[in-house]
């Protein structure tokens, strides 16, 4: 089998536009290919793409993949599968990135499958590295890092033996850097052959709204755990937002309590980001929720329990009841700053 | 028209609820301490299986890979109404990563035979990756729809799904066989039934049974094992030999995915400013934030 040390990227498009996360695995692909010496390429699935596809070579791809078809405007199961498996067979790429979206999980497994490759979900870090394993000796690996277990210890995963090593990654964990230059890219068109045994899952009806919630753009974000006791208890989180001007954000644990919808959660299986100014109001402060909120400018802690971790990554830190805190800080703030 | 349905659980460490005792000193979970439960969105998938034979009629199948004491969450199975269920175990399925557990759990449908419907849980709360609902039906050959938030109907070999995507929904219509995962917004879980409970209570895995038989002379395992079944109490056991599996792609071999190693974490320190949560407090806290250009 001929080896080779291409570092492919999955471009999720919806009505012709990337998914952020597609360009944030491009910057990440970059230097994972420049570590391998090998090419970084995109993989374009759609319908009137080109212009996405071009696009690609803001971000250092210097080949873009494009299957181009009026059938394949929307994403589906079975014919997007059948594609990348075919490449993939095809080429072998070192590695193959996803994100770690509704498509991306529903993609990437299939394919993982299809073609026997290791395949670690929900990554925090990518790394390039030599590693000893069993004592045998591996080059230029990758390193698929991401928190495991109930969030109290980070795991590094290899793939030693896979061919093919694929990695998902959640919105927003990698930064967002277009070249100042656009490399001079070459578009491959790949041919795509309609067949029935795809169309097993037709589309009746569907109906997608742009993101109303931006979490990443925001400068402030104000964010409630499972210490905020309640639903209702959010709204004090709410005011406080509205007087300062930021967003409101949950843990997963406020998620999963119903308190707040998932598509405010911040962490490893949310979204990571690196606001000016972060409150984590009743947060314990899991590992999985530090790894979508560490790198914010300045963080304010607010929690009952002195021995949180949430005080640890913290910048300033009040130890008192949210529900006291929150209404006096909302009083002093409109008070000097009306 | 009637449809069998084969579902798919787990047994899985309680991660939401990791106590004070579950700490080891150094940080780090002590694994064996933490109460093993069904995972919450195979039990949303089994609460729809069971729908979907209440509106159409046929049989609900409930299949485990696990060790020996996941058989708990086949009983509970039955204790819902499932009609029959499976424990697919054995040592050597240790140590699966979700491609080789998507091989045995494969094998292990093609074994116990036709079916219209798979089911199972988005994903399991003690990994979070979601794959092993696709890997599975890459291996049987046949489509999958995850995310699934509502089933709408079902006529002749057709079936009508609602699924949820990024900023919406879609309304699917699939062929079967097909396989499903869905998200626990699609159904209540319905609690288990007192009747079958009292009825299931003493159902037993073969591994089970022969652990009675290890600890107690009176019991031999073939009796035993032919009391359980003449009572309608044996769980039957696949194991990788009555699987025919192919031994490299089962348990840690046939894993591609590694863990090379594993970190405590470690806080970074903890250097920050204790402010008072008083008003005195807040208010040289906004002033800092002020100078910091943060607000105003």
């Amino acid at each position: 089998m001929k080896k080779n040390n291409e570092v492919w990227v999955f471009i999720e498009q919806h009505d012709g536009k990337a998914a952020d996360v597609s360009f944030e695995l491009l910057s990440k692909g970059r230097k994972l290919a420049q570590s391998l010496n090998g090419k970084l390429k995109a993989v374009i699935i759609g319908h009137k793409i080109k212009e996405l596809a071009k696009e690609t070579f803001r971000y250092g791809a210097v080949e873009a993949l494009v299957i181009d078809h009026p059938d394949l405007e929307y994403y589906q199961t079975l014919a997007y599968s059948k594609i990348i498996n075919d490449l993939v067979t095809q080429y072998q790429p070192r590695i193959v990135l996803f994100g770690a979206t509704f498509v991306g999980r529903d993609l990437a497994p299939r394919i993982a499958s299809y073609t026997k490759s290791g395949l670690t979900a929900d990554c925090t870090d990518l790394q390039i590295s030599d590693v000893t394993y069993l004592r045998k000796e591996y080059k230029n690996l990758l390193l698929q890092i991401r928190p495991a277990f109930g969030g109290n210890i980070i795991a590094t995963i290899i793939s030693p033996d896979s061919l093919v090593q694929m990695a998902t990654v959640r919105e927003g964990v990698m930064e967002r850097i277009p070249l100042e230059t656009p490399v001079n890219g070459k578009i491959v068109e790949i041919p795509f052959e309609p067949d029935d045994a795809l169309k097993l899952v037709k589309v009746i009806e569907r109906h997608r709204e742009e993101k109303k919630v931006n979490l990443k753009a925001a400068p402030i974000i104000v964010a409630g755990g499972y210490g905020m006791g309640s639903k209702e208890g959010f709204q004090l989180l709410y005011e406080l937002a509205d007087v300062i001007g930021g967003e409101v954000a949950g843990s997963r644990a406020a998620v999963d309590a119903g308190f707040i919808s998932p598509d405010r959660q911040v962490g490893q299986t949310g979204v990571t980001v690196r606001p000016k100014l972060y409150i984590a109001c009743g947060i314990s402060g899991a590992i999985q929720h530090r790894a979508g909120m560490q790198e914010s400018q300045k963080i304010i802690a607010i929690n009952i329990d002195p021995e949180a971790p949430i005080f640890d990554i913290c910048h300033y830190g009040i130890v008192g009841d949210v529900k006291e805190v929150i209404p006096t800080f909302i009083e002093i703030y409109k008070h000097k700053l009306r | 028209m009637s449809y069998r349905s084969i579902v798919m659980v787990k047994q899985v460490p309680d991660t939401a609820n990791i106590s004070g005792e579950v700490m080891r000193p150094d940080g780090t979970v002590n694994r064996a301490k933490l109460p093993a439960i069904f995972n919450p969105e195979d039990k949303v998938a089994l609460e729809l299986a069971l729908r979907v034979k209440e509106k159409y009629g046929g049989k609900v199948t409930a299949i485990t890979m696990g060790p020996p004491k996941a058989s708990e969450v086949l009983r509970e199975s039955l204790y819902m109404g499932a009609d029959e269920v499976y424990l697919i175990s054995d040592r050597k399925f240790a140590g699966a990563d979700t491609l080789a557990t998507s091989y045995v759990l494969s094998e292990a449908i093609k074994k116990i035979g036709e079916y219209d419907l798979i089911f199972a849980g988005r994903q399991a709360i003690d990994g979070d990756t979601a794959q092993v609902g696709p890997q599975t039906a890459e291996k049987l050959g046949i489509p999958q729809v995850t995310y699934v938030e509502e089933i709408q109907n079902i006529s002749k070999n057709k079936i009508r799904v609602r699924r949820r995507i990024d900023g919406g929904y879609e309304i699917l219509e699939c062929q079967l066989p097909i396989l499903m995962t869905v998200i626990k917004e699609a159904a209540e879980p319905r609690p288990f039934r007192a009747t079958k409970v009292m009825a299931y209570k003493n159902a037993k895995s073969l591994l089970e049974l022969e652990k009675m038989a290890e600890t107690n002379s009176l019991f031999y395992i073939d009796n035993l094992k032919e009391e359980y079944i003449s009572n309608g109490l044996y769980i039957p056991t696949l194991t990788m030999e009555e699987l025919q599996l192919d031994p490299a792609r089962c348990g840690i071999i046939g894993s591609p995915t590694k863990v090379l190693k594993v970190e405590s974490v470690v806080l970074a320190g903890g250097e920050h400013e204790i402010i008072e949560p008083t008003k005195k407090g807040i208010s040289q806290l906004i002033d800092k934030l002020r100078e910091d250009r943060i607000f105003g």
